[in-house]
């Protein structure tokens, strides 16, 4: 079981993925945006954040910066959730610090399988 | 593991739904500015991305395939090979209202109509293919790139790792057996920063088939200068199996340009494998982006899904109508309302702000702190602990208090919901119409009970309907009248005491008095001799039968008459009321009650009745001086308040029922105001102050007049509310009666 924080402007994004994660007994908490997402981060501690890239305020490639220069967080698998699979988004994603990502729309047994793999 | 998808439909609708107005209000204001804001234009985007998004998860793939389509044409804009004209505007705008019915449908668990989706596909394509040839080529790359499935996906990055090779996969499983590759992994010693562990891939791998791992450690530097965020080893892996190369790959993906990979075959078939894999790799690739450039690129998405989602894709149209029970099911008789956006809250669920609810929690929290206190106090009480019982049953009160209030507010909603239906409804009719509309809204973040503002939506609609058609006037009139061609509509709300006061304002040509009366004559709504005062003439227009015939249009002369608007604010508790200038323009101002659940009350006694006045209406209470009483004529009694004369009515009298007291000196006159006359209700005394909730009169029994509803007191007696508005108006009745009778 792992606690893992999930940032995507979208409810019902956040909702499904939630839904998967916790079928398999991980703890969630969400955020809609990268800001809101970096104050409950800075709050306690993670063992993987899944954020979607296009968001509101704060988008998902700020929220990896910005998480990186946190020490709790500078290990801690950080997975972009976005259907933007360019390679440019991605690749900026990474320079970020973005372990990988994750394609959307998803299916859960996929997700689930490649959380539990960074998680280890 | 299987999760019912169902379960997220709801929140999926209504936050689409929520999307699309979105989407709907930038396009009217980018139309409006004529101005693409890239920020507008990136938050519309990823309305229509996150419906995608949203869709294809759930499996409606009529809807990923349209709005696919949609974002293909505003990535274009975004990435500035297209700008939106107004045709691309309307287009944009007619499939927000094309995706309101799919989902609309699909919340009802009806089939998808798809002629209207399909028009507008083929006028998009038509759009997309048109001279903006810079624009064609992104779309195609966009289309392929977000399709971000699997497939293509990795097919795309081939082109980036040209070692790579996508088809290795088709090709290696034909020969079948056990292969067995070489892997050279030398990753940057930054690599540990990415949240990549080397350790993981390699238990991927490991999964793969068997695997040996050699690490490379030469160039790892002394303790003392070793970094701990860096990594220095490098690593060779052999890995034995039926393992293909996009599978390797695949564990290596995250990891790509960030690393040295080098991955080889090196048993028999190797080199041949490898040869014929790199060319279909090359094919593959071209395949990928041709496929985007089709006319409906987004219909292939859900085939090139990996295989659960594509059964889930299969199975989600159908399950729902399998099952017809459950909330869906219910929720399908709701009536909508035509304009779609608000019909989605119809139904049973509201959004809440998270602080809303943190704060509810709270409450709650404090509430089980009280009682468990309170009731370790009951388990052995003695007189001793009276003091600590009465603080605990007021601090029971207050959290009770806070309770409610907090609950309350999480039932009031911004009528920017409602008002948000404006911008579309007056860029339609002003092209209808011709007529040059600007529309200017205020206090959208004005706060009003969801009942109230879900009723209020269709009478707004019928009154700015009304301004725009009857009230503005062609361009060209105005000029001729020395205004702007462009009328002005605006939309206010604002509280105003225990109401909200919405108005709207046109400057267009104004109501002419004279023009009603004559026309109410000749309807024989009024006798030819009676005479009337501006705004009872004003009044005439809500009655039923009235209508303003010679200029019925096919905006606002269609079933609904203003009697209807009028009666549908009335039932909410409200009134309305007309201010006219003629030439200069009409306000039509709505007031409503905050909700209609609940309300501050100050509680009187009538003899044996215990009767509730609204405490907005309250001006002052106070005991009266004999020499204030001023007896007009008959039963008219007035009472000096400063400036004002200020009638007094005794509820003994109104209601006719026994009264302790009926000698005016020293009794006790509460003063109320309603919508600014005044008068003193004569009572016996006051009680307390309360919230108290409202029941309806007319529901259980039937309308009194004077009477606006009754509640339940603490003791279990029922109380009437008494309706400030309805008693002032029988009073200036009865005071135009004594002057008349005065006058005779």
């Amino acid at each position: 079981m792992a606690r893992i924080l999930i940032v995507d402007d979208s409810a019902s994004m956040r909702n499904m993925v939630a839904a998967t994660l916790q079928s398999a007994g991980h703890q969630i908490k969400d955020a809609a945006d990268g800001q809101q997402a970096f104050g409950v981060a800075k709050g306690e501690s993670f063992d993987a954040v899944i954020t979607d890239l296009n968001m509101p305020v704060m988008n998902g490639i700020e929220l990896v910066r910005n998480l990186r220069t946190l020490p709790n967080y500078k290990y801690t698998p950080i997975l972009l959730l976005t259907t933007e699979s360019s390679m440019d988004k991605k690749s900026e994603g990474k320079s970020a610090g973005a372990t990988g990502w994750l394609v959307k729309p998803f299916n859960p047994e996929k997700l689930l399988a490649t959380v539990n793999k960074v998680l280890g | 593991m299987t999760i019912d998808l169902k379960q997220f439909y709801q929140v999926f609708f209504e936050e689409s739904y929520e999307g699309l107005d979105v989407m709907e209000q930038g396009l009217l204001e980018i139309s409006k500015s004529g101005t693409d804001d890239p920020e507008l234009i990136n938050t519309i985007f990823r309305s229509a991305h996150s419906i995608k998004g949203g869709a294809g998860t759930l499996g409606f793939p009529e809807i990923v395939s349209f709005t696919h389509v949609l974002e293909t044409l505003l990535d274009e804009v975004r990435d500035g090979a297209r700008s939106l004209t107004n045709e691309s505007i309307d287009l944009l705008l007619k499939s927000c209202d094309a995706l309101r019915d799919m989902f609309q449908s699909l919340e009802q668990e009806q089939p998808i109509d798809d002629t209207v989706s399909k028009e507008l596909l083929a006028a998009f394509e038509q759009m997309l293919s048109q001279p903006s040839a810079t624009g064609e080529t992104a779309a195609g790359e966009a289309a392929g790139s977000d399709a971000g499935l699997s497939s293509q996906d990795s097919a795309l990055e081939q082109t980036f790792f040209p070692t790579g090779d996508a088809a290795d996969g088709s090709a290696g499983s034909d020969a079948g057996g056990d292969k067995i590759w070489l892997i050279g992994f030398k990753p940057e010693p930054q690599i540990l920063l990415t949240g990549n562990e080397p350790l993981r891939i390699f238990r991927e791998l490991e999964e793969l088939g068997s695997l040996d791992v050699e690490a490379n450690v030469e160039v790892v530097p002394a303790f003392d200068q070793i970094s701990v965020d860096e990594c220095f080893v490098s690593w060779t892996l052999r890995l034995d199996g039926s393992v293909d190369r996009d599978d390797i790959e695949s564990a290596f993906d995250w990891v790509m340009d960030e690393c040295e990979l080098n991955i080889e075959r090196v048993d028999a078939h190797a080199t041949s494998d490898d040869a014929s894999a790199n060319e279909s790799a090359e094919i593959e690739v071209t395949a990928a982006s041709d496929g985007t450039d089709e006319p409906t690129p987004a219909v292939a998405e859900p085939q090139a899904a990996p295989e659960p989602a594509t059964v889930s894709v299969a199975e989600a149209p159908a399950a729902p109508a399998a099952k017809p029970s459950g909330t869906l099911a219910a929720k399908a008789p709701a009536a909508k309302s035509e304009s779609g956006g608000m019909s989605s809250s119809a139904g049973g669920s509201i959004r809440v702000g998270i602080d809303k609810v943190d704060n509810l929690i709270n409450l709650v929290g404090e509430l089980v702190i009280t009682q468990s206190m309170l009731s370790e106090l009951g388990n052995n009480f003695d007189m001793d602990k009276l003091e600590r019982l009465a603080n605990g049953l007021e601090q029971l009160q207050q959290n009770t208090r806070e309770l409610q209030e907090s609950v309350m507010r999480i039932r009031m909603l911004p009528i920017s919901f409602t008002f948000n239906r404006f911008p579309r409804m007056i860029r339609d009719l002003s092209m209808k119409t011709g007529k040059k509309v600007d529309l200017v809204l205020s206090g959208e973040q004005t706060e009003l009970d969801k009942t109230v503002m879900e009723q209020i939506g269709d009478p707004l609609v019928h009154l700015v309907r009304n301004a725009i058609d009857h009230g503005l006037e062609m361009p060209e009139e105005r000029a001729a009248a020395g205004k702007d061609e462009t009328g002005k509509i605006q939309l206010n709300a604002e509280h105003r005491g225990g109401n909200i006061v919405i108005e709207i304002t046109d400057d267009g040509r104004g109501i002419d008095p004279d023009k009603i009366l004559a026309k109410a004559r000749e309807k024989g709504l009024v006798a030819p001799e009676q005479e009337l005062t501006v705004p009872e003439i004003y009044d005439l227009i809500f009655e039923p039968g009235f209508s303003t015939a010679a200029s019925v249009s096919d905006i606002s002369g269609r079933g609904v008459g203003m009697d209807v608007v009028r009666r549908n604010i009335k039932s909410l508790g409200g009134r309305i009321e007309i201010e006219s200038e003629l030439g200069k323009g009409s306000t039509i101002r709505v007031h409503l009650p905050l909700t209609l659940a609940i309300l501050d009350g100050q509680l009187v006694r009538v003899g044996k009745e215990v009767f509730i006045i609204p405490l907005v209406a309250i001006v002052e209470s106070l005991q009266i001086k004999a020499e204030l009483v001023n007896r007009v004529s008959g039963n008219m009694v007035l009472y000096r308040l400063r400036e004002d004369n200020v009638p007094i009515v005794p509820i003994y009298k109104e209601f006719n029922i026994e009264a302790d007291n009926q000698e005016l000196e020293n009794a006790l006159l509460v003063v109320v105001e309603g919508d600014g006359n005044k008068i003193g209700l004569l009572v016996d005394d006051l009680l307390a102050q309360q919230q108290v909730v409202i029941k309806s009169l007319e529901s259980n029994y039937r309308r009194v007049e004077g009477i606006s509803g009754a509640t339940i007191l603490g003791d279990g007696s029922v109380s009437l509310i008494l309706d400030i508005q309805g008693l002032i108006t029988r009073a200036s009745r009865n005071r135009r009666k004594s002057h008349s009778s005065r006058a005779a």
